[in-house]
């Protein structure tokens, strides 16, 4: 960002930050942070380490596994793998989200910060934006939604780091529990087709049925199963078509 | 906490919740080159990605974490499935299912014993 930005490269980040405004992400994103800066707080975290665990890792999830696993005392080794399976999700959502972003001759270090800032609320929302965008305008766009929502769940996390000690454990609960619904509610707004509703149920169904009989990698195995049987079940309809 | 204990603390920010999450993302970056947004491995991928956060939102709800345990799992599921149904009652609001859920939550917890 050291060079002066052309016009329409600024405009189009400015177009990205201004839309995570009236986006309702942004609404779950800060309860979701609130929460996630809550038991930052509870596991006797440090304001500036919660922040950094949302500026750095930047995924919901991940952040309740790394601070639930590492506050009781988990080992390095087993926290890492933990939050590396709950962020295998990632890997997809960048394979998917990156050719609507390039162009010829986009360079590979310019997609690095649109990755970065991949996580389900920025995938979900650039999903559906980034196709009214003009291509050449579009990393520009991915960084203003990452930028907005960063903003936005820096400010939470301080905010529920505070309110911790003053929150009643029904009202943390409460905050808890909007990670799993308001994904859920995101995930269905987005899946327009066939194919990615399949996988939706599949996934709710097998994820915890393949944790329930404590395979290793349980998470990553659901879902390779859950979406190619959808996948398949999508080929076979369109074959029969 | 100690300066020390601090320093190992984002030591281990950095070696197990940045390094896990972010080898994903520059894998998919190395994954990306030369993929057209409309393949049929694209597709395929972005169904996997799909399922696995349709895993971890279930594992979110019936291995709920923290006090969320407190509350008890038919509450927590008959929620889900309230919020679940104002969304499609209400055109497919987002924050309609929310809002409903976390509602059901709440009074749940509070119907049922939390």
């Amino acid at each position: 960002m050291s060079a002066p930005a052309p016009p329409s490269t600024l405009s189009a980040f400015l177009a990205g930050f201004v839309a995570t405004w009236t986006s309702v992400f942004s609404y779950v994103l800060f309860g979701t942070y609130t929460g996630i800066g809550a038991i930052a707080h509870d596991f006797g975290f440090s304001v500036t380490w919660a922040l950094f665990s949302t500026l750095l890792v930047w995924a919901g999830p991940a952040q309740v596994i790394l601070i639930s696993t590492l506050g009781a005392g988990a080992s390095l080794i087993e926290v890492a793998v933990a939050v590396g399976l709950s962020s295998v999700r990632l890997l997809p959502m960048v394979v998917a989200l990156l050719p609507m972003l390039k162009r010829p001759g986009t360079r590979t270090w310019q997609l690095l910060l649109p990755a970065h800032f991949t996580a389900v609320s920025m995938w979900v929302e650039a999903l559906r934006l980034l196709p009214q965008q003009p291509r050449e305008n579009r990393i520009a766009f991915c960084n203003g939604l990452g930028c907005g929502y960063g903003l936005t769940a820096c400010t939470a996390t301080v905010t529920g780091f505070y309110l911790a000690a003053s929150l009643p454990p029904l009202m943390s609960a409460a905050l808890l529990f909007l990670t799993p619904v308001a994904f859920l509610m995101s995930t269905l707004r987005n899946s327009r087709l066939l194919v990615d509703r399949l996988a939706l149920a599949f996934g709710l169904v097998l994820g915890p049925l393949f944790a329930w009989w404590q395979l290793g990698l349980d998470l990553m195995w659901s879902g390779i199963v859950a979406g190619t049987t959808a996948y398949l079940v999508h080929r076979l309809r369109e074959a029969l078509r | 906490m100690s300066t020390h204990g601090e320093l190992a603390a984002y030591l281990a920010l950095v070696l197990a919740g940045f390094l896990p999450s972010e080898v994903w993302r520059w894998l998919g970056v190395a994954f990306a080159r030369g993929l057209d947004e409309d393949s049929e491995i694209v597709v395929w991928v972005r169904a996997v990605a799909t399922a696995i956060l349709a895993g971890v939102i279930a594992k979110l709800t019936i291995f709920a974490p923290g006090v969320l345990a407190t509350v008890p799992t038919p509450v927590r599921l008959a929620a889900v499935a309230i919020g679940f149904l104002a969304f499609m009652l209400i055109r497919r609001s987002v924050f309609a299912g929310v809002l409903a859920g976390e509602g059901a939550l709440i009074i749940g917890a509070l119907v049922f014993g939390g």
